[in-house]
């Protein structure tokens, strides 16, 4: 196996397109390095893109913020102006695994390993934030929930890597957040996971709103009836409860050993009426 | 297959090695510098035995390739004591019997370091969250906690 460490994106999809999909490429490695372990994936050539700058940083643009693919979870969880903006995405981020693995884990890599249960995929979508990948035909700019397409898969073509996500701006009275159900406090899998961004008028009321839901189907899913029944309310209890109903009707849930179909249909909807009330708390007071 | 030429800082020390691509940290470490401090529990970084920090930042070096390392500053357990000078958290893991077998502890010692350097006065809840990626199997964890606040009040005074 050969390590290439590109110091620019040009070079870096030069190296893939020239190996295709006998290179892979390493950001954190939280993922990947197990996987090679196990021997589920047998690369001739690691690219590792943490050299590349655009893909290390987290910067202002467009009035919002764009952060690099490759940036770890602990450096997320340390930008102050990140974190007052987006305390959803943070707190989906800082999520990932153990204080360890915040030190290498990327939301590239947690994107791209196409996880139904990605923590911070549904904070992301929430969001509304665009991906950028780049490949052998360029750059292209397209949302997030369009990558994933089923556990492990993406919509990603031969050669293409994601570069970076771009948070929109930010109107006054918006905000979000990000809860999870799992079977004990730390260090496990979502059995479901809840993203909610919200913006409210002068007036309190719920202008915009974008609700996504995390490990209750094969990939994240946006939930539109559950942002409606937000929508045009300040949040009461009624409005509340329609989210709920409307989490839970949208879920195409498994049954794992984490939790049964019945289990997780009932507590997204629980959990997506914790979180929605959560952003809708933080969004009035910004 | 041609190895990768290294050039690293090991705990202050200017440190050169060849390592093969599939090699972690941890094998290099271990297996090529013989420094056997850190320890392979689970290799999929779940435990934290392994617990390194790489310019500052705690990570599982299972989960990290050798190749990685160049121009980076690695610090390991091997780092931690002065000569026969314990570090105030390895006296308190002592004092408070906080480790039975032992192989978790360079971990937690590692990673309790790298808590106290950003964090003085945490919470128990804090020094918990913090500690979450390393698993003991013997002391069920009380033990630990109490000798990493303790160190942390310890090192707050002096």
């Amino acid at each position: 196996m050969r390590y290439e460490a590109p110091e620019t994106v040009d070079k870096a999809v030069a190296l893939l397109a020239s190996m295709g999909r006998k290179a892979r490429v390493l950001a954190g490695g939280t993922d990947l390095l197990v996987q090679l372990r196990a021997g589920v994936v047998e690369p001739e050539m690691m690219i590792d893109i943490k050299k590349i700058a655009e893909l290390r940083s987290i910067a202002r643009e467009a009035g919002g913020f764009r952060i690099g693919a490759a940036v770890a979870g602990a450096e997320i969880r340390e930008h102050a102006d990140l974190r007052k903006a987006w305390p959803g995405i943070c707190e989906a981020a800082n999520l990932i695994g153990s204080t360890q693995i915040q030190g290498r884990a990327s939301m590239g890599g947690n994107l791209c390993n196409a996880s139904p249960a990605a923590d911070s995929v549904p904070a992301l979508i929430a969001a509304g934030a665009k991906v950028t990948v780049v490949g052998p035909a360029g750059r292209r700019e397209v949302p997030v929930e369009s990558i994933a397409t089923g556990p492990g898969k993406t919509s990603l073509a031969d050669g293409e890597f994601v570069v970076s996500f771009l948070l929109p701006p930010r109107p006054a009275h918006a905000s979000d957040a990000y809860l999870r159900f799992i079977p004990r406090t730390e260090m496990d899998i979502a059995v479901v996971g809840a993203g909610v961004n919200v913006t409210l008028d002068a007036k309190g009321v719920v202008s915009a709103a974008r609700v996504s839901l995390g490990a209750v189907a094969p990939t994240a899913l946006v939930v539109e009836d559950a942002a409606k029944a937000l929508i045009g309310t300040k949040g009461e209890a009624a409005a509340l409860d329609a989210l709920a109903k409307a989490a839970s009707a949208a879920c195409r849930p498994i049954d794992d050993k984490r939790g049964t179909k019945e289990f997780r249909i009932q507590v997204a909807g629980v959990i997506a009426r914790r979180t929605a009330a959560k952003a809708l708390e933080r969004a009035r007071k910004v | 297959m041609s190895k990768h030429h290294v050039t690293t800082t090991i705990n202050g020390d200017p440190v050169e090695y060849l390592c093969e691509v599939e090699q972690t940290l941890l094998d290099v470490l271990r297996d090529d510098l013989l420094m056997t401090g850190s320890k392979e529990g689970c290799a999929s970084g779940d435990c934290g035995a392994c617990s390194v920090t790489i310019d500052g930042r705690l990570v599982c070096s299972c989960l990290v390739l050798g190749v990685e390392a160049e121009g980076r500053r690695i610090e390991t357990i091997e780092g931690m004591a002065k000569g026969d000078a314990l570090h105030p958290l390895q006296q308190k893991f002592l004092d408070h019997a906080a480790l039975q077998c032992g192989v978790c502890t360079p971990g937690f010692l590692v990673a309790a370091k790298s808590l106290l350097e950003r964090n003085p006065n945490p919470t128990e809840t804090e020094a918990r969250y913090w500690l979450a990626g390393n698993l003991c199997r013997c002391t069920g964890y009380d033990k630990i906690i109490r000798a990493v606040l303790d160190a942390a009040a310890e090192m707050r005074r002096s």
